[in-house]
């Protein structure tokens, strides 16, 4: 049967790897590709960089990370941060990433969506959404790490990047980023329910029990996290086993 | 020994492309190319695919004499070829995605898409399945029963021999073909390129045949 996946996401900024507390203060922690190299050899399902300085500067940095690391490590290699042209993502494949993850360019054209799965397969389209709570049971889309307000509910826009090709969602709390007080289940849930496609929860892990909640209760392919194991906290191993001890079934 | 992957626009094969010069680093020289001279003198040959079935074959046809070369080369002087993915898909005769496309017709069945039970099962089946061995296969030697391998797709290679499946895994509501081998003829649904240890394993086993 389909395992579930665990993905720890690095945040790479100037090349240097940071996690941020809801993507304010930066702490710098390490180099990605030799950090991606642990991950991999220590059992991790996928990687995920998340470049989050590319709105406004250099690529290349990224670029350059995404091909030493593609040399390295033998797994599933997402990219996301300031996807925009169907030439960044073409850029990022060549280097050697497996898979894109577009945000706010998906919010401003839908269309890119549709083009970018088409021309390279929705397996490498991933559609990050960031969505905030602004009602009960009622999520917003935001863009630019949170900072701007969309009015798109976020369910119709996950049925949407669907239709459009999208292969997965990944999908961030904006509440709960940072806050190591556990995923949205609810939102999670709600998301997960409408789709079809594989969804990525993400925002909030502190413990290996909300793991556990992410996949059980929200009903997610598969969790991503960062800091739990970033600042080595718990190893993707003890994660791992700890899911199997409580019959959530992994790759061990 | 010179090992070609076949460079026909299919999408991103850089994992393709790293994975097997990792594996064959200072044994085998790899080359990337849609040169059908080079590959028509290689001994064996990759043949990856990603997108559509149809945008495959499409992307084949488009290079001049390359379906020809690959005929002449995989069932006439029957030299080992490893169809990876879509790769694996266009050995059939026909698939389904997109539209009614005719395949490479080398293996006879179909490509369709897996049966999600009304939604009950997410598509693509993306993320780490176990494979269960059906028959002996070479590019399977040291390969444990029920090791994980990773899997992107959405569609199915259905052949009409079964006899060709050396594997297959669980999936919705049946067991989905992930790997065949008929005669120098291999391939698998699943990215051993992206398995992994475990899947350069596999890589390995290719380039050792």
């Amino acid at each position: 049967m389909l395992k579930n996946r665990i993905i720890p996401c690095l945040d790479v900024k100037d090349g240097r790897v940071v996690k941020g507390i809801n993507f304010v203060e930066l702490k710098d922690a390490g180099d990605p590709v030799e950090q991606a190299k642990i991950y991999s050899d220590s059992g991790a399902d996928e990687i995920c960089f998340l470049d989050i300085t590319a709105s406004n500067e250099n690529r290349e940095t990224i670029i350059e990370i995404v091909r030493k690391t593609a040399k390295e490590c033998f797994v599933p290699l997402t990219v996301g941060g300031g996807v925009r042209t169907i030439q960044n993502i073409t850029d990022l494949l060549l280097a050697g990433a497996d898979k894109v993850s577009i945000n706010t360019a998906a919010v401003k054209n839908i269309d890119f969506v549709k083009e970018a799965s088409k021309k390279f397969g929705s397996q490498c389209i991933v559609v990050a959404i960031d969505a905030k709570k602004v009602l009960d049971n009622k999520w917003e889309v935001f863009t630019h790490g949170g900072r701007n307000k969309t009015g798109i509910d976020a369910v119709e826009f996950a049925r949407k990047v669907e239709e459009n090709g999208a292969g997965e969602i990944l999908l961030t709390s904006m509440d709960k980023d940072g806050t190591k007080s556990g995923y949205d289940i609810d939102l999670l849930k709600t998301i997960t329910n409408s789709t079809n496609i594989p969804v990525i929860a993400s925002g909030g892990v502190g413990t290996l029990d909300h793991l556990y909640d992410g996949i059980v209760k929200g009903g997610a392919s598969a969790v991503l996290a960062a800091s739990i194991f970033h600042y080595g906290e718990y190893k993707i191993k003890d994660a791992k086993e700890y899911l199997n001890s409580k019959n959530v079934s992994v790759r061990l | 020994m010179n090992v070609t992957i076949v460079d026909y626009q299919s999408g991103n094969i850089s994992s393709v492309i790293n994975s097997f010069t990792e594996v064959a680093k200072g044994k085998v020289n790899i080359e990337v190319t849609s040169d059908i001279n080079k590959i028509r003198s290689c001994d064996k040959i990759i043949l990856p695919g990603q997108g559509s079935f149809k945008s495959c074959v499409d992307s084949l046809n488009q290079i001049k004499g390359l379906v020809d070369t690959l005929k002449e080369f995989a069932i006439i002087n029957k030299k080992p070829l490893l169809g990876i993915c879509v790769g694996l898909q266009m050995f059939a005769d026909i698939g389904y995605e997109e539209a009614e496309t005719k395949g490479l017709g080398w293996i006879s069945g179909k490509v369709s898409k897996i049966d999600n039970q009304q939604g009950k099962f997410k598509l693509p089946h993306i993320g780490w399945n176990e494979i269960e061995i059906q028959k002996k296969s070479k590019i399977f030697k040291d390969i444990k029963n029920k090791s994980h391998m990773y899997f992107v797709h959405s569609y199915e290679f259905i052949p009409k021999d079964k006899s060709v499946i050396s594997a297959t895994a669980d999936y919705s509501s049946k067991k989905i073909v992930c790997a065949v081998e008929k005669d120098n003829l291999f391939g698998t649904q699943f990215h051993p390129e992206k398995s992994d240890k475990i899947g350069l394993k596999i890589i390995d086993n290719f380039l050792k045949l």
